[in-house]
């Protein structure tokens, strides 16, 4: 048997919508298989993950929680992964930002919410800061590669590490919670450093709202600018953009500061509305969840937002797995390696058509 | 008594390089072929994983190692198939690798947290291994040292002297002329993959059952991407990489002393070290080689071969 690609000369439309829900059936094709390997009911797996997140009030909103960041940060990716770029250190920028917003809070924390020069400032501030922390983490390694030419998938995912690393030290030392009783957390942020939740007494808060407002965004600046152009024209044929006096070093940094200042706002965000405080890890692991959300909404905003969801609830029906069948959290991580590695080879039908004959032509 | 201190630094040194050494030779070979595999933090991971459940389920630490080496070998599969055979984009397969792999090593290692095993046995050789300096480091130390060692060399002589290197080579660097030539270009690519799949493998295998002999969750701690890098700094030569390896096995010797004599930095930041340093070999490495990248052409391009 052999198997032939033949390249398409226009994506097909029809396939390359088709092509994310196909492989998210294989991929849950594939995971019930493990569950079953795992010796528990695939079936019963399948209404835990995907079906009880949405049957109750609390759990949609955990479900719009948790997506908010996801779909945040894979708004900024999809501009890298568009041209061609490779930022996957997301989670170290997510880090950075909620790091940097987290201690204004914990600066300006008086446990009254009297703030200094009054209060109206520190949660905007806050944001602000954040922003700029992904997105100034974010550029070293876009300046090491256009300066040096250095492997920015490397250097992007080593500052992961290192971010982990900072947090974690100055959350056990610095900026512990001194009446904490030696507990490595901030101080409970104060009211006034919180994002405010969208209904009273419920866990949603503003976090979902400023990663819709990211989506349309990048679908206008994708479609309707010349920058959205640009970087598109600088991932699929790099020379051609050159020769029209595109500058790839300007895109290259443009599309970093992007991506790392929407993982630090998803970052402040985070601390800000979920947690509260800062603590020795503050991400279950969004920046990398994110890039599966990117490729399985196809680096489009409105995809994204969809791949966001699907994201968030196999993450939320991990967590009820993991109490109500025992099936540990790792499934969930790898289940969304499967679905990635599905979404692209579902990919591949879209650029290719595929031919399998059988008998040995060379 | 100086000697005898000099002696165990050395060998930490070595114990510290040999799996970086072990999955950057596999990352090395699979990249000549033009293939940029970015799971080795993945492959590595689950080697650790199943070849410490192999070995505990069987007792034996040779069939720990073969189920460590499986284990990669078959993520490795999964990823050649997609990028080789199905022409998906080699970074993002390589990211899903790895995401993949660190979620199955702990499904696999899920039952085996806080099981405890021997280390693998050293080599011991009357009167070789206890002659001062070099004994323990030439004559006592355990399979995965001297098998990183017989990688180095054999790898080195295989692209370079024998006609299935060149061949792996070409590959490489020119794969559109290598088809035109004849040359099996995709499945000469499969095998690079595999290969570098056993590597991490054995790689992991050597963490949990001789470097810590224990499994823990994300025990590798960035070592698969360190051997990544390392391809990159080495520029793509076997003895360059094992040379570059015995630098990190430094850094990360000279952390923990650092750590234990408390210089005034505090011991936490210095786990950062191997990945700063990393980060500065990179850079450092691009400011020598100013004369353009000496990567195989080819890396990170699919081949779709015309029909």
């Amino acid at each position: 048997m052999r198997i032939d690609l033949e390249a398409r000369s226009a994506p097909s439309k029809v396939i390359e919508f088709c092509a994310p829900l196909l492989a998210l059936c294989a991929a849950v094709l594939i995971g019930g298989g493990c569950i079953a390997l795992l010796g528990k009911s695939p079936v019963d797996a399948f209404s835990v993950y995907f079906v009880a997140p949405l049957a109750e009030i609390w759990s949609l909103q955990e479900v719009a929680v948790k997506a908010g960041p996801l779909i945040l940060i894979a708004i900024g990716l999809s501009f890298c992964y568009r041209a061609n770029l490779w930022n996957i250190g997301a989670e170290g920028q997510f880090v950075m930002g909620g790091l940097a917003g987290g201690m204004i809070a914990i600066a300006t924390f008086d446990g009254a919410g009297q703030g200094v020069f009054g209060s109206f400032w520190i949660l905007p501030a806050m944001l602000i800061a954040g922003t700029l922390a992904g997105l100034a983490y974010a550029l070293i390694p876009a300046i090491l590669k256009v300066k040096l030419g250095v492997s920015e998938i490397l250097t992007s995912l080593m500052l992961v590490y290192i971010a982990e690393i900072i947090l974690d030290y100055l959350v056990r030392g610095r900026l512990r919670d001194p009446k904490g009783f030696n507990f490595p957390q901030s101080v409970p942020f104060d009211d006034v450093a919180r994002l405010p939740f969208l209904m009273e007494g419920e866990r949603l808060h503003g976090g979902i709202l400023l990663a819709l407002l990211a989506v349309a965004i990048a679908a206008v600046v994708m479609r309707r600018t010349l920058f959205g152009f640009d970087v598109r024209l600088v991932g699929s044929a790099p020379k051609a953009a050159r020769f029209a006096g595109f500058s790839d070093a300007r895109v290259t940094l443009a599309v970093f500061a992007i991506s790392g200042g929407a993982a630090g706002l998803a970052g402040v965000c985070e601390v800000a509305g979920q947690i509260g405080q800062l603590q020795p890890v503050i991400s279950p692991g969004y920046g990398f969840a994110a890039i599966i959300v990117a490729f399985l909404g196809r680096l489009q905003p409105v995809g994204i937002l969809i791949a966001g969801f699907v994201l968030s609830l196999t993450t939320i029906g991990g967590e009820g797995a993991q109490i109500s069948m025992k099936v540990p959290l790792d499934m969930t991580r790898a289940f969304q390696g499967i679905l990635l590695m599905c979404v692209l080879a579902a990919d591949v039908f879209t650029r290719y058509r595929m031919r399998i004959s059988f008998g040995g032509r060379a | 008594m100086s000697l005898q201190i000099l002696e165990l630094v050395l060998v930490t040194i070595f114990s510290a390089a040999t799996p970086l050494v072990i999955a950057a030779i596999g990352e090395l070979v699979t990249e000549r072929a033009g293939v940029l595999n970015l799971g080795v933090e993945g492959m590595m991971i689950t080697g650790a994983a199943a070849g410490f459940a192999v070995a505990i389920l069987t007792g034996s630490s040779a069939l720990g190692v073969l189920g460590g080496m499986a284990a990669g070998v078959a993520l490795s599969s999964l990823f050649g198939v997609l990028v080789i055979f199905l022409a998906a984009n080699q970074v993002a397969t390589g990211l899903a690798l790895t995401i993949l792999g660190t979620g199955l090593s702990g499904l696999i290692g899920a039952g085996f947290i806080g099981l405890k095993r021997e280390a693998t046995a050293h080599l011991s050789i009357p009167l070789l291994s206890d002659l001062p300096l070099v004994g323990k480091l030439l004559f006592g130390q355990d399979f995965f040292v001297y098998a990183g060692w017989a990688l180095v060399v054999a790898v080195a002589w295989f692209l370079t002297k024998s006609r299935a290197g060149l061949t792996l080579r070409a590959v490489g660097e020119n794969h559109a002329s290598a088809h035109a030539l004849g040359i099996p270009v995709r499945r000469i690519r499969f095998l690079a993959v595999l290969f570098g799949g056993a590597c991490s493998g054995l790689a992991g295998a050597y963490l949990s059952l001789a470097y810590t002999p224990f499994w823990a969750p994300g025990m590798t701690g960035g070592r698969g991407w360190i051997a990544l890098a390392l391809v990159v700094f080495a520029s793509w030569r076997p003895v360059r990489a094992f040379a570059g390896a015995l630098l990190f096995g430094g850094a990360t010797v000279l952390q923990l002393h650092a750590q234990a004599a408390s210089l005034g930095v505090p011991g936490q930041l210095l786990t950062a070290v191997p990945y700063l340093a990393t980060i500065i070999a990179l850079v450092v490495l691009s400011l020598r080689r100013r004369r353009g990248s000496v990567a195989p052409a080819s890396l990170g391009l699919s081949f779709v071969p015309e029909r």
